[in-house]
């Protein structure tokens, strides 16, 4: 039985959203538009640590890892920080291993690194030619600072030459000839290899003073295994989370040093802060005016109504009745104008991203729910007011004769 | 015992310095078929809407079914109308997004429970079975007070309550009305009606002219009552 009055005052409610519908437009359009704007920015709200730190590693790498003590960094240790780290929240992992080398007779230090990696994590560095790679390992990017000294162009090629791992390099005997110290240092304790410059490096800082090589190629050339000086990552996080990974590298990995670059993450999260409240301010008055909006529509709805609703009080209807089926009809748009806005709202939050930072979002499902509630209860709220005025229709008055 | 349905005592309505009514006494019986005729401004609509629970009386006493409803609240007052009147307007007000038999169903929900098959019943009576699933813009004038008639008795009112029922009809549709006043008071239905119309005053058992908020006439219709009815039918 009262099933009979609940499936009544759906037909009721249902009946008067379905076949006034052109009237109702205005109201389902502004809880739309107001849904569509407070789930997009919601959407934006949630997803800009991520989009923003993505952004903010192209400045380079935020965490640096150096090996404790006068250790190096093992392949194994590498392996083992990647996957303390997660593949998903890193955007490069460089290694470096730095070597002395000579150059016509002139020492310079050349870094060997993950050249795939390292273009990862530097996406700044201006480089004049391309980016070496791992399948042409002779091919290589020297700093703009020594492309000058030794008056370098692109496709030039120079010669390195060094004493391999764990050798002592010798001097030169002044009882030799020339060409019998070349010998010499051609013996099995020295390398030499000759490299053709393919890029060259210009960042404005300490880069410009290096050559950049494979770093399996110099592994081979000094006659070692995998020993890296250090190793650059890029975190997508913020500082709170670096510092928590820090903490976590500290203590899994003992023979590693984590540091933070706070220059980075500090500036990552004064922007994020600033953004979101930015979004938190613009949501609020969105809201504010989406009740506004419901409000007048629902002041305006129960003035054109007066005399059905003074019908209904004559046939016996008590004011919190009436107020019902009113307060029901706000519900109903609610969850109309919230469920249209939770995907216009993923539209536009998706355009925004792919717009202002480049990339798609993931649909956030528990966004339906918390959206549709979210308007159902402004919507409520916006009519609460109005729906009072039921209070002050007077059948008698209202239904008079003519 | 006294088969008295409404009894109105000395019964003024006063806005201001206007004495809507002044000091009306009126007895109906339960079945009774009653006229309320008079000019405009004589306090035709003030009465009804005094015997139909929506006003209250300023002095006096209505009992209706035994009940006092001059000094009730306006809660009581609408459940008491909810109750014991069923209420034909002029306009006939219908709910335009609801159908001819949500219509008849919405008196249902108030007053107790809704029942689409007793509502077909009442639309049925009314010659509107056809029709039920119309909405009210779909419908004639004639049709559209037969669904408010049948609204009106859906909850087995003890007073039939009109103000101006014929006042929108067309002659054909008049006769269908009044051909149903006449059906429902020979089933014992008590009928009240304000009107303009002398020809449908005259079909009442019982006819009274108000002027100036007072009774200045009270006819009894009975005599002829059978007589205009047949020649209303004709």
């Amino acid at each position: 039985m009262a099933n009979n009055r609940l499936r009544m005052y759906m037909r009721m409610v249902s009946g008067s959203l379905i076949r006034r519908a052109s009237r109702l437009v205005i109201a389902v359009l502004a809880i739309a538009i107001g849904a569509t704007i407070l789930s997009g920015l919601v959407t934006i709200y949630y997803d800009i640590p991520e989009q923003l730190g993505r952004e903010f590693r192209s400045y380079g790498a935020n965490l640096i890892i150096l090996p404790r003590g006068d250790s190096k960094i093992t392949r194994e240790t590498l392996s083992r920080l990647e996957n303390l780290i997660g593949k998903n929240k890193l955007v490069g992992m460089a290694p470096y291993r730095y070597q002395t080398v000579k150059i016509n007779e002139q020492p310079y230090i050349i870094a060997g690194t993950d050249l795939a990696q390292a273009e990862k994590n530097s996406p700044f560095w201006y480089i004049e030619g391309s980016w070496g790679n791992s399948s042409e390992p002779e091919k290589v990017m020297t700093g703009h600072e020594i492309a000058q000294t030794l008056n370098l162009k692109l496709d030039d090629t120079f010669t390195i030459q060094g004493v391999k791992y764990g050798e002592r390099a010798e001097a030169s005997r002044q009882d030799l000839s020339a060409q019998e110290n070349q010998k010499r240092d051609s013996a099995r304790q020295n390398f030499h290899k000759k490299l053709t410059v393919k890029g060259i490096v210009s960042t404005g800082g300490a880069e410009e003073g290096f050559i950049f090589c494979d770093i399996d190629m110099l592994d081979e050339l000094i006659g070692d295994s995998f020993r890296a000086d250090v190793i650059e990552c890029s975190v997508i996080a913020d500082a709170a989370e670096l510092e928590t990974l820090s903490s976590r590298i500290e203590k899994e990995i003992p023979e590693l040093q984590p540091r933070a670059v706070r220059r980075l993450t500090q500036s990552q999260d004064i922007v994020l802060s600033k953004l979101q409240a930015l979004v938190l301010l613009v949501t609020v008055v969105v809201l504010i005016i989406t009740m506004i909006s419901v409000y007048t529509t629902m002041t305006a709805m129960i003035a054109e109504r007066r005399r059905e609703i003074a019908l209904k009080k004559a046939l016996g209807a008590e004011n919190k009745l009436v107020m019902s089926e009113l307060l029901g009809e706000g519900v109903l748009l609610g969850i109309i104008g919230g469920a249209l806005g939770v995907f216009l709202g993923f539209e536009f939050a998706l355009q925004v991203s792919l717009n202002v930072f480049g990339r798609a979002i993931n649909f956030q499902i528990a966004l339906i729910p918390i959206t549709i509630a979210v308007f159902i209860i402004i919507t409520v709220a916006a009519s609460i007011i109005p729906v009072r005025k039921v209070m002050d229709i007077h059948p008698a008055i209202v239904l008079k004769g003519e | 015992m006294s088969n008295k349905i409404l009894e109105l005592n000395n019964v003024s309505k006063i806005y201001g310095e206007l004495k809507a009514l002044a000091d009306i006494n009126l007895s109906v019986n339960a079945g009774d078929w009653l006229s309320i005729m008079g000019p405009s401004g004589s306090g035709k609509t003030t009465m009804i809407n005094i015997i139909g629970c929506m006003d209250t009386p300023s002095t006096g006493s209505v009992i209706l079914d035994g009940v006092d409803i001059s000094k009730e609240d306006s809660s009581s007052l609408t459940r008491i109308r909810r109750d014991k009147i069923g209420l034909i307007f002029q306009q006939f007000h219908l709910i335009s997004y609801l159908t001819a038999v949500e219509n008849v169903m919405v008196a249902q929900y108030y007053h107790s429970m809704p029942d689409e098959s007793e509502a077909m019943e009442a639309l049925e009576k009314v010659g509107l079975k056809d029709r039920a699933r119309h909405l009210p813009a779909q419908l004639s004038g004639g049709e559209q007070q037969r669904v408010c008639i049948a609204r009106a008795l859906i909850n087995s009112p003890k007073i039939l309550l009109g103000d101006e029922p014929t006042g929108n009809l067309d002659e054909e549709n008049e006769g269908i009305v009044v051909d149903l006043f006449r059906r429902l008071h020979s089933e014992g239905v008590t009928i009240i009606i304000v009107t303009h119309d002398p020809e449908v005053g005259d079909v009442a058992q019982r006819k009274i002219i108000l002027e100036h908020g007072k009774i200045i006439d009270d006819i009894d219709q009975s005599a002829t009552f059978g007589e205009a009815l047949k020649l209303r039918s004709k």
